[in-house]
């Protein structure tokens, strides 16, 4: 019997559960390996070269050197372990959440100051919040792309 | 015998623990969200725990996909600041209670929760941010923490984390263990993470402030029913990330059966990605 998964339905949310990190083991390993200096210091002087250190897919890879987070989450990342790659760049939990939206960094902290996104329209796929798939990308990115 | 005096709930974002670290505390974004915590701050002076027993979650620290325990209790002398990839935080060292953590262990399982014990693990922001927001900031090197730390590291990365309901009821079982330790420790038990944030995906950034106050009410008033609340309703109401909030019905459940006197009670948004929650609730 199939197991249930009532979260198969939340819009722009992938959850982390077995079969995606099965899909994702060497991507999230790669990941916890940068907690290490010597390793931050390695990635950063050659980057395919040290993704070719680990059993990850092409595709995996690719999404790695395009810091495409959400590319990296269909194929298996977990945002805890993909915040390594991000902290490695130097960049905060804020920027790499808004790289995900769509939104430039100026507007998703505004967004943030002023009080988060509404769950509003934005709790099953198929109702019209802003986190649904046919309102992506988000912010003026997504004015741009409607235009 | 020991006792278990007084919980305390709160967020653990990281950021909050960057600002600290980089001296922005007094910066106009931050200075909201450290106003919420000077209460907090004498409180701990005017009622110094022996023990803390510390319940927080891993960010893929020291489990990465190797090893993914439920709940894992960390039963050794002392436990070193993590470096998450941003180097580790200039805070000092962990001390640990290991005869408590022990014996905890020992009575948790033998009520049946399958607990992991840990005798080596580095711990991450989840541990250190709500121990820097309770106590200020500390020297590395010339600064401690108020009293030794039993950290309790819970599951909240890969799905399923534990229920609401097994919280509660393994909280309950935290409180026989403290109760039939002989030494008469003062122990607070703290519930860290949350409140309602999500950090993935185009629904990042979500919030839901009214969700998280009623929540606050439920878990002072009506925590059995608030153990009840399914996984589902934390993820579409409280983001993927809000999840972590089943991490305080832990520390509800310590607490004694009669209604606590809430001593201190703070809501802001945002810190970060995330609405920042803090209850005291006394015994």
């Amino acid at each position: 019997m199939a197991l249930d998964k009532p979260y198969k339905d939340v819009p722009g949310t992938t959850i982390f559960d077995a079969e995606q990190s099965r899909k994702g083991y060497w991507l999230n390993q790669f990941c916890m390996s940068l907690m290490k200096a010597a390793n931050r210091a390695r990635f950063k002087a050659d980057e395919r070269a040290y993704l070719d250190e680990w059993a990850m897919s092409e595709e995996q890879k690719q999404a790695v050197l395009a810091r495409d987070l959400n590319w990296c989450i269909r194929l298996g990342g977990n945002i805890y372990f993909l915040a390594k790659i991000g902290a490695t760049d130097g960049k905060s939990f804020q920027q790499m959440a808004g790289s995900m939206t769509g939104m430039t960094e100026e507007e998703y902290r505004d967004m943030m100051i002023k009080g988060g996104r509404s769950a509003d329209g934005n709790r099953v796929i198929g109702e019209d919040g802003d986190a649904q798939a046919h309102r992506q990308p988000q912010g003026k990115a997504g004015q741009k792309a409607g235009a | 015998m020991a006792r278990i005096t007084a919980s305390v709930y709160t967020s653990h974002v990281p950021a909050i623990g960057a600002a600290l670290d980089l001296g922005k505390a007094g910066e106009p974004y931050w200075q909201p969200v450290f106003a919420g915590y000077d209460f907090s701050k004498q409180w701990m002076k005017d009622h110094k725990p022996d023990v803390i027993f510390l319940v927080y979650n891993d960010h893929a620290t020291a489990f990465s996909l190797e090893m993914i325990p439920t709940f894992a209790i960390g039963t050794a002398a002392e436990f070193q600041p993590a470096d998450e990839g941003w180097g580790p935080r200039p805070v000092p060292r962990v001390i640990g209670h290991p005869d408590l953590a022990s014996h905890i262990a020992q009575s948790v399982i033998q009520d049946d929760f399958d607990l992991t014990i840990v005798n080596k693990m580095d711990v991450d922001h989840g541990l250190t941010v709500p121990l820097s927001l309770m106590c200020g900031a500390q020297d590395p090197k010339t600064g401690a923490w108020p009293c030794p730390v039993i950290p309790f590291a819970v599951n909240v990365v890969q799905y399923p984390v534990p229920s609401g309901r097994r919280c509660y009821n393994l909280g309950k079982a935290i409180r026989k263990a403290v109760e039939s330790y002989d030494e008469p420790l003062n122990v607070h038990i703290w519930g860290t993470g949350g409140m309602s944030h999500q950090l993935q995906g185009p629904r990042a950034g979500l919030i839901n402030r009214e969700w998280d106050n009623r929540f606050l009410d439920q878990l002072i008033a009506d925590p059995e029913a608030l153990s009840h609340k399914p996984h589902i309703e934390y993820v579409r109401e409280a983001g993927s990330e809000g999840i972590e909030l089943v991490m305080w019905l832990i520390a509800r459940g310590a607490m004694g059966d009669k209604p606590p006197k809430v001593a201190h009670r703070f809501y802001h948004v945002p810190a970060s990605n995330t609405a920042v929650g803090h209850l005291i609730l006394e015994n």
